[in-house]
């Protein structure tokens, strides 16, 4: 359930969202903090649901110490109106038997608020690429057919690749067999993907295959390729990195080392 | 995962798979007939004393101003210790909660002090809940979403107070410079009052019950502070208790500590490690 954080529930009439799918290596998420830190979003509400496991901490995004005390949830909506632009921040999996509640959730709310579109940030399995998903570029898109009506060209100007179909029976001539979307480590996304196709909306699906690990690297990937589509920042990689990275990135590796060690 | 010595680790995986889903569609009815047992089974419950169970029957939510909740044995053990020996309390209900770590409980003596209510005679507007039970993931929504159905929300403060391991405590500088046990604060933004010690800074997060509750309050613009006790020790011990004494000082009009609990309390509350635990016996 969307709650506001402000008094009127908040416009998103023709505004993009974009959101994370809780995938491997987390790189939708870290992907959506980077948006939100960089571009100074404002937290307009809540999803306030039982999908999704409960955590709370301080401003992740925090820039000073007047900021740093502010509670945050499982899942928040940050705005950036001058950009028209919406971020769902998911910062927890989601309950193991609701997933299909929460998919139900997400598809109203999205249909309800009046979004021109909904990108999916998500990630797969690097290891389970079959022999043509192991060529080129790691990244892939998916878009549902109402989408592509409108922005087949800039997709295509774009020249990125489309997310294999693979064989439902690998190494197996069967002709009746069709191929199928296999997105394996990839949560939610071909459940959201197959629904949006069903219900005529407008999304796609931005995907990175990867690893467990560090996956910072990989979020810096999927970010500029959104950007390469959105237009968020100008040439973010010239003069260096544009990307904020934010405070609740630190210690990803644990605390520091005991003086004592050496 | 293989590690530099070659020994192989199995690590927590934040992937998760889309098959599972397709299976559940697929499952017959018998499969499903279970799911649904099981789902009943985890449901929680309150038991609530006839009195405050005909009142809420009526429509009448619980009055309360002051909501103290002690997740963990430290912490409940702290409220036992300081608090519910000192003035006169009543036992007004316990929760009962089903899950996979349940089975531990003995009989029906253990679930029903696992989540214990307990309301203040002199003043029935305090609260307090003490939980050692484990709460699964999928039951700590519905936990608060049932507790705080029960309670008036109008002038509501919520204190939470919670164990956790010192080794879950992330920061730059190695802990040298703090010494375990100490507190952390975490509070919601309907929360006026002044923390009584340093608000836990990020990366930290909290999780399980406490997490679930700011959550609730934060949604709900209730007036809720969370203390949560970093220790080094493994199991009930004074030291620990006592670190969350301050949390409690801003309560000191409705909640009176008792300044020294005798040794006969502690005794009874903080029992000494089983010697068979240690392994140099």
């Amino acid at each position: 359930m969307f709650i506001s954080l402000l008094n009127a529930s908040p416009c998103f009439k023709d505004f993009t969202l974009v959101m994370p799918a809780v995938a491997v290596g987390n790189v939708g998420q870290l992907a959506v903090d980077l948006l939100v830190s960089t571009l100074n979003m404002s937290r307009v509400g809540y999803m306030h649901t039982d999908c999704l496991i409960p955590m709370a901490g301080n401003n992740p995004y925090a820039t000073c110490k007047e900021d740093a005390e502010e509670l945050h949830t499982p899942a928040e909506v940050y705005t950036a109106a001058e950009l028209n632009l919406a971020v769902l921040q998911i910062r927890a999996p989601i309950v193991q038997t609701k997933s299909k509640k929460f998919r139900q959730l997400l598809m109203s709310w999205i249909k309800s608020s009046g979004f021109s579109r909904t990108i999916v940030l998500s990630s797969s399995h690097a290891y389970q690429r079959d022999d043509q998903q192991l060529q080129d570029t790691p990244l892939r898109y998916l878009a549902t057919p109402s989408l592509l009506k409108g922005s087949a060209e800039a997709l295509k100007e774009l020249g990125w690749r489309e997310m294999e179909r693979v064989p439902a029976f690998p190494g197996l001539t069967d002709a009746s067999a069709e191929p199928r979307l296999h997105i394996p480590g990839g949560g939610i996304t071909k459940g959201l993907y197959t629904d949006s196709c069903a219900e005529d909306l407008r999304l796609a699906v931005l995907l990175l295959f990867c690893s467990e690990g560090d996956n910072v690297p990989d979020a810096f990937t999927l970010v500029n390729h959104l950007n390469d589509w959105l237009h968020l920042l100008d040439n973010p990689n010239i003069h260096g990195n544009k990307w904020k990275i934010p405070t609740s990135w630190s210690l990803l590796f644990g605390s520091g080392i005991p003086p004592a060690l050496f | 995962m293989a590690t530099f010595f070659g020994e192989v680790l199995s690590v927590y995986s934040r992937a998760v798979e889309e098959d599972d889903e397709e299976l559940i569609e697929e499952e017959n009815e018998e499969d499903q007939e279970i799911r649904r047992e099981l789902e009943e089974k985890r449901e929680v419950h309150l038991h609530w004393s006839t009195e405050v169970s005909e009142s809420l029957k009526s429509g009448s939510k619980l009055p309360c101003s002051e909501f103290v909740l002690a997740v963990g044995h430290n912490a409940a053990r702290f409220l036992s210790v300081y608090v519910l020996t000192s003035t006169k309390w009543d036992k007004v209900g316990h929760a009962s909660v089903w899950n996979e770590m349940s089975q531990a409980a003995t009989g029906q003596t253990g679930v029903e002090s696992a989540c214990v209510f307990y309301r203040q005679k002199d003043n029935p507007s305090v609260l307090i809940c003490q939980v050692t039970c484990h709460i699964a993931e999928d039951q700590l929504f519905q936990w608060t979403e049932k507790v705080f159905d029960c309670l008036q929300h109008r002038e509501l403060n919520v204190t939470v107070l919670s164990d956790s391991s010192v080794t879950e405590y992330k920061t730059a500088d190695y802990l040298h410079c703090r010494s375990a046990p100490f507190l952390c604060s975490l509070h919601t933004a309907a929360f006026s009052g002044q923390s009584v010690c340093q608000s836990l800074e990020q990366p930290n997060i909290v999780t399980g019950l406490p997490a679930a509750v700011l959550n609730h309050c934060e949604v709900h613009q209730i007036a809720a502070v969370l203390y949560q006790c970093y220790s080094d020790v493994i199991g009930p011990d004074s030291v620990t208790m006592e670190t969350y004494k301050p949390a409690l000082t801003k309560l000191a009009k409705s909640i009176q500590l008792d300044p020294s609990p005798s040794k006969d309390v502690f005794r009874k509350f903080v029992r000494t490690n089983n010697i068979e635990s240690n392994i140099y016996i």
